[in-house]
C-alpha cells in the first residue's frame, strides 16, 4: 500500500467501525439502554454485558452504541452549520475585499481569540442546555476557522485569469464565485470539515461532562465520562470505554483529514 | 485620425500605494500616462513594448476589468466607461480578450464544454442552441468534439490556445484583443495558432489589437503598430514603414535587437540602464536617461506626438 495512503485508510477504517456500530445501535442493542437493574451494578465486563454495567446496572456497551447515535448527530450537523456558513462569510470576505473584507475579519479574528469552549459554555448558559443548543453553539464555534480558510483560497484565486475571464464574459458574481472558484478551493475546506467534525465530537464530550450537553436520560459519550468518574476507583472500565471511544473517533477524523490533504496536495 | 471601431483617448491608469506616512501623501503606480489610438475594423493592430510598459494594462482596461483613472474608451463612437449595466453586456459580447497564459484562463475544474457553455449561458442562450454553436465553433478553430469532456489539464498547448481563442470568439465579437496569445506556446505551435488568428480575422471580419514583445510577430501579423514605453506610446506607424525606417531611438533599439535579417541596416544598440519605475518617472522625455542620441532639451520638456511623415507618428524631440 502506499505510504502516503496510510493515513486515509487508517482514518477510513476507524470511522467506517464506529459507524457501522453507530447504524446496528439504531436498530439493536444489547440491552434497553435506559434500563436500570439494581442487582448488577458495577458488574466487571463477562459474557452477558461485555464492557460491564454502570451505577445503575445499565449495559456500559448498550450505552456506548447509543452515545454514538449522539456524537455522530451533533459532528454532522455542526459541521455544517458551520461549514455553510463559514464558507459563505469567507467567500464573500474573500471576493470582494475591501472594507467588508476588513470588517469581517476582525469579527472572526476576535471570535478566534475567545477560547471557543467558553463561547459555547456561554451560549449555552443563555439560551439553556440541550441537544439543539449544544449543537448551535458547536456551530457557530467552528464558523471562523471556516471562514479563514475559504477567505484564503478566494483571495487567491480571485486574482487568476480564469476568473477574470469569466468575469469578461459577463458571468454573475454569484456565480463565478460558487460555480467557478468555490470548487477550486475545496480541498482545504474537506479538511477543514473533517477535523471540524473530530472537534464538534470533543466539543460536545466536553460540553456533556460539564453537564451542559446532552441531558440524562439520553447517552453521551462525554456525559458518561463525567458519571463515571465517581466510581473510577471501584469500576475503571465503565470509565475507559467512553474515553477510548472518544478517541477512536477524533483520531479517526483527524487521520482522514490528514489522509484528504496528502492526497490533495501530491497531486 | 479617422474614427476607428475603438478609439482610446489618453487613457490613465495610476495605482495608488498605501499610506506609509500621516502626512505624506502615497505614492502611485503610472502604469499608463496617456495612451491614445484608434484602431479601424478589419485591421490587425499592434501593441508592443517590453514587460511591465502597460501593455497589459490597457488590454485589461479596454475590457473593463480595470477602472481607468482618466481617459475615454469609445467603442463605435459609445464612451463604454460611462455604460448602464445591460449596454455593458452588450459591449462585453462584442470587444473580448485572448488570455497569455491558457492554462490560468480557463477553469481547471470545468470541461471544455462547461468552459465554452458558461459565456453563452451568461448571455441567456437556451441549452440546445449552446450545443449547437460550440459543436460549430469546435469545427472552426479547427477541434476534434471529442476534446469536449476533457479537462484542460488534458489538452496539449496548441489545443489549450485553440480552445481560449473559442472561448473568446464565442460570443461572437467584433473586437478581440489578443494579449501575448503565443508567447507561452512552443516555436512550432506559435505560426499555427497565428495562422488560425489571420483565417479567422477573414472569415468572421474581425478587429484585433494584438500584444506582443515580439516585433517579428507584430510586424507579420499587423497592419500597423504602436509602440509603448512606460505606459505612453512613443512611435505609431503602418506595420511595413515602422520596420523599414523607424523614427524613435527605442524603437530603433528594439529592431536592432531582432537577429538575423531585419531589412534595415542598423548597428546593434544597447541601451544602458533598465526601464524606470513607473513610480517614480523621469522628467521630460520618459526615454532620456537610456537614450543615445539624448539633447539638452530631453531631460526638461516631454515631446509631443508630431506626424513626421504619412500617417507615422512619434514622440521624441529629434523631429
Amino acid at each position: 500500500m502506499n505510504k502516503r495512503r496510510i493515513n486515509l485508510w487508517i482514518g477510513i477504517v476507524l470511522i467506517s467501525i464506529l459507524l457501522l456500530m453507530m447504524i446496528v445501535s439504531l436498530f439493536y442493542t444489547p440491552f434497553p439502554v435506559t434500563e436500570i437493574n439494581r442487582l448488577e451494578r458495577f458488574e466487571p465486563p463477562s459474557m452477558r454485558h461485555l464492557l460491564g454495567t454502570d451505577n445503575f446496572g445499565r449495559d456500559v456497551l448498550s450505552r456506548i452504541m447509543k452515545g454514538s447515535q449522539t456524537a455522530f448527530f451533533v459532528g454532522l450537523v455542526a459541521v455544517s452549520i458551520g461549514s455553510v456558513f463559514g464558507v459563505l462569510i469567507g467567500a464573500i470576505s474573500g471576493y470582494f475585499g475591501g472594507i467588508v473584507d476588513e470588517i469581517i475579519m476582525r469579527i472572526v479574528d476576535a471570535m478566534m481569540a475567545f477560547p471557543s469552549i467558553l463561547l459555547a459554555l456561554m451560549f449555552v448558559s443563555v439560551f439553556g442546555v440541550g441537544l439543539r443548543n449544544t449543537i448551535i453553539a458547536i456551530g457557530i464555534m467552528s464558523i471562523p476557522s471556516f471562514a479563514r480558510i475559504t477567505r484564503s483560497g478566494f483571495v487567491q484565486h480571485k486574482e487568476l485569469d480564469y476568473v477574470k475571464n469569466a468575469k469578461i464574459k459577463g458571468v454573475s458574481n454569484l456565480r463565478i464565485m460558487f460555480r467557478h472558484i468555490l470548487p477550486n478551493v475545496l480541498s482545504p475546506i474537506v479538511v477543514a470539515a473533517s477535523m471540524g467534525f473530530a472537534n464538534a465530537v470533543l466539543a460536545e464530550a466536553a460540553l456533556s461532562y460539564l453537564g451542559l450537553g446532552i441531558q440524562p436520560p439520553n447517552p453521551s459519550w462525554g456525559r458518561m465520562l463525567s458519571e463515571s468518574q465517581v466510581f473510577i476507583t471501584v469500576s475503571p472500565w465503565y470509565a475507559i470505554a467512553p474515553g477510548v471511544l472518544i478517541t477512536l473517533l477524533v483520531l479517526g477524523f483527524n487521520f482522514l483529514g490528514d489522509g484528504i490533504r496528502d492526497i490533495r496536495e501530491n497531486r | 485620425m479617422k474614427r476607428g471601431i475603438l478609439e482610446i483617448h489618453d487613457l490613465r491608469k495610476h495605482y495608488r500605494l498605501r499610506r506609509t506616512r500621516l502626512l505624506k501623501k502615497p505614492g502611485s503606480i503610472k502604469a499608463l500616462n496617456g495612451v491614445s489610438l484608434s484602431i479601424s475594423k478589419g485591421e490587425s493592430f499592434g501593441l508592443v513594448g517590453e514587460s511591465g510598459c502597460g501593455k497589459s494594462t490597457t488590454a485589461y482596461t479596454i475590457v473593463g476589468l480595470l477602472k481607468p483613472t482618466e481617459g475615454r474608451i469609445l467603442f463605435k463612437g459609445d464612451d463604454v466607461t460611462s455604460l448602464k449595466r445591460n449596454q455593458k453586456r452588450e459591449f462585453r459580447k462584442k470587444v473580448q480578450l485572448i488570455f497569455q497564459d491558457t492554462s490560468g484562463s480557463l477553469n481547471p475544474r470545468g470541461t471544455v464544454e462547461w468552459i465554452l457553455r458558461e459565456p453563452l449561458r451568461a448571455m441567456g442562450m437556451q441549452k440546445r442552441e449552446i450545443k449547437e454553436l460550440i459543436l460549430e465553433s469546435m469545427n472552426l478553430v479547427g477541434l476534434d468534439k471529442d476534446l469536449l469532456g476533457r479537462f484542460p489539464h488534458e489538452l496539449s498547448g496548441g489545443q489549450k490556445q485553440r480552445v481560449g481563442i473559442m472561448n473568446a470568439l464565442i460570443l461572437n465579437p467584433e473586437v478581440v484583443i489578443a494579449d501575448e496569445p503565443i508567447s507561452s506556446l512552443d516555436v512550432s505551435i506559435q505560426a499555427q495558432i497565428l495562422n488560425l488568428m489571420n483565417d479567422l480575422q477573414e472569415r468572421l471580419s474581425l478587429t484585433y489589437l494584438f500584444i506582443s514583445h515580439d516585433l517579428n510577430v507584430v510586424h507579420y501579423f499587423c497592419d500597423r503598430i504602436a509602440v509603448m514605453y512606460l505606459g505612453e506610446i512613443v512611435e505609431l506607424s503602418e506595420s511595413e514603414e515602422l520596420y523599414r525606417s523607424p523614427l524613435h531611438p527605442y524603437t530603433q533599439s528594439l529592431l536592432s535587437a531582432i537577429p538575423g535579417e531585419t531589412g534595415h541596416k542598423l548597428e546593434r544598440i544597447i541601451l544602458e540602464g533598465d526601464a524606470p519605475s513607473p513610480l517614480n518617472p523621469p522628467t521630460g522625455c520618459f526615454f532620456h536617461p537610456r537614450c543615445f542620441r539624448r539633447m539638452a532639451i530631453c531631460s526638461s520638456v516631454k515631446p509631443q506626438m508630431t506626424e513626421v511623415t504619412k500617417d507615422h507618428f512619434v514622440s521624441c524631440h529629434l523631429y
